[in-house]
């Protein structure tokens, strides 16, 4: 569960980036997070990632204080989680294969728990086929693909994507959300932040639209207000 | 969370030296000249400290005999100029020895004492040789007034001129070797920056898949330990080869100056060597992968 209370995020050069956010997200839901460039999206993703702390305010993360939480406990908070980029942010000296073992092998996975589950995973995003291949050699969508099974092979609570088809063209892009929307199908939250609105309106999910660091809007449905 | 996996960091230490393989030669070529050009300056410095040393001991001052003593009594004042501090030995130069020598000296003018010999003339001596030329005019003071040394001389500007060279070449030494070292730190401590720059996102890719600090720090320690040890052992091996080769090429030209043999310091050097690329590869990648550290 992701819960923001009267949040408020002020960087150190004085800009008022979030500005008072009450936010709930609860286990198994799907979530698109949208607003323009600088609305303040980005900053929210940080402070789930724990990559920034609120100024005022309290950001819960699976049952983590993100404003109160020690350094060492971040990675714990990480592992709770599962980032999508929309540049992907693969290895690229590493294969498919070792993109995804890696993710485990960090957190301190057996070589044989590995050997079992990434293969699982590769047939989940359909690329069991190419798990030999640099990143180089795959197309956008399928690095996209990769990168979501990386983030899904620690069994990770929450999924975070970050505008995930900001690089795709739109047959791709629907079919990353169609995977993201099976995942989440699987038990899995997932938020998704993006402007496209085009994929938004095709599923009729629960959407946040955020706007000059508050929340405009959160309706179920197809709506896209800005 | 698992007991590290001190064999995995290993191998991944080594892949990565691979993976990086032009970065893993720059940080290995780097430590290799900085090593061998602090080397050979040390190196330099010693052989030019124990020429210094060499003249220091072939310095002499000679202490003259009243003539009025006998042989057998000038014989016995040896034993008192040892025993004084500083003298490091002397020799007893008989009145005879010195003619004799005094015309080998004069060479074809000897004639000139043609008719002299079998005279005393010239008084019994002896040869001091002294351990610190700072200290000459006090132990040449101290000769004098034993009983039975009329006179004593003592040549101060060439002990002077030691002096002032000593304090020349160590003030050049730390000088320079402060230098060489400020240099040597920067040199490493950018190419270390440059061999992990690429990897930055991948410690970010780390960092955000849950990975702790020591987990990322663990395989860049390993891959700095190999790298800077091999450096360091490089190092030696052409330390070596640089300096037999000078070593020859001075022989060959200047016979008089006697050098340091390398074998004969070769532990030392390769001790050092390996411990200065250990610490420069360990030092050099924790502390630059800090830095990335914070995403």
């Amino acid at each position: 569960m992701v819960r923001f209370s009267r949040v408020h995020l002020t960087y150190a050069n004085g800009t008022k980036a979030i500005k008072g956010i009450d936010l709930q997200i609860n286990d198994g839901e799907f979530v698109f997070l949208i607003g323009p460039s600088g609305s303040g999206k980005s900053t929210i993703v940080k402070m789930i990632t724990g990559e920034l702390r609120p100024t005022q305010g309290r950001v819960i993360v699976n049952g983590f204080n993100v404003g109160t939480i020690r350094q060492s406990g971040i990675p714990k908070l990480r592992r709770t989680l599962g980032v999508i980029f929309q540049d992907f942010r693969l290895i690229e000296k590493k294969t498919v294969y070792e993109n995804v073992a890696f993710a485990m092998r960090v957190i301190g996975a057996g070589r044989k728990n590995i050997q079992e589950r990434v293969p699982v995973i590769l047939d989940l995003v359909g690329l069991a086929h190419k798990a030999n291949r640099y990143p180089h050699e795959l197309s956008g969508g399928e690095q996209q693909r990769v990168a979501i099974a990386r983030a899904l092979i620690n069994n990770p609570k929450t999924i975070i994507a970050d505008e995930p088809t900001g690089n795709l063209d739109p047959v791709r892009s629907r079919e990353i959300i169609y995977l993201l929307e099976k995942i989440n199908s699987l038990g899995t939250t997932v938020i998704t932040v993006t402007h496209e609105r085009d994929l938004v309106n095709s599923l009729s999910k629960r959407v946040v639209a955020i706007d000059g660091g508050r929340i405009i809007s959160d309706q179920t449905g197809g709506y896209y207000a800005i | 969370m698992k007991g590290y996996d001190f064999l995995y960091f290993l191998r991944e230490g080594v892949k990565s030296i691979f993976l990086h393989g032009f970065m893993s030669f720059a940080a290995v070529s780097v430590i290799l000249a900085c090593l061998i050009i602090i080397g050979s300056f040390m190196l330099l410095t010693m052989n030019v400290s124990m020429v210094i040393s060499e003249a220091e001991t072939s310095t002499e001052m000679v202490a003259f005999v009243d003539e009025t003593l006998s042989l057998s009594e000038a014989k016995s004042i040896g034993s008192k100029i040892n025993r004084i501090e500083n003298v490091s030995k002397s020799e007893f130069v008989s009145s005879e020895q010195a003619f004799k020598e005094y015309a080998r000296e004069l060479g074809e003018d000897s004639y000139l004492l043609e008719g002299l010999e079998g005279e005393l003339i010239l008084r019994h001596r002896y040869r001091v040789y002294i351990e610190d030329v700072s200290l000459t005019s006090e132990t040449a003071e101290k000769i004098r007034k034993i009983p039975g040394i009329a006179k004593v001389n003592a040549s101060l500007e060439i002990s002077q001129g030691i002096m002032n060279m000593k304090k020349v070449v160590s003030a050049v030494t730390y000088i320079l070797a402060a230098i060489l070292a400020g240099v040597s730190v920067f040199i490493i401590s950018n190419t270390v920056k440059l061999t992990t720059f690429d990897r930055r996102e991948e410690i970010a890719i780390m960092k955000m898949v849950g990975a702790t600090n020591a987990f990322i720090r663990w395989p860049f320690v390993f891959e700095g330990f190999i790298l800077g040890t091999l450096g360091g052992a490089l190092a030696f091996a052409g330390q070596w080869a640089i300096y037999d080769y000078a070593v020859r090429k001075i022989s060959e030209t200047l016979s008089v100056i006697h050098l340091i043999n390398f074998q004969s310091i070769a532990l030392p050097v390769f001790i050092l060597f390996v411990i200065a690329g250990f610490l420069v590869g360990i030092g050099g990648s924790v502390l630059t992968i800090r830095k990335f550290m914070r995403v």
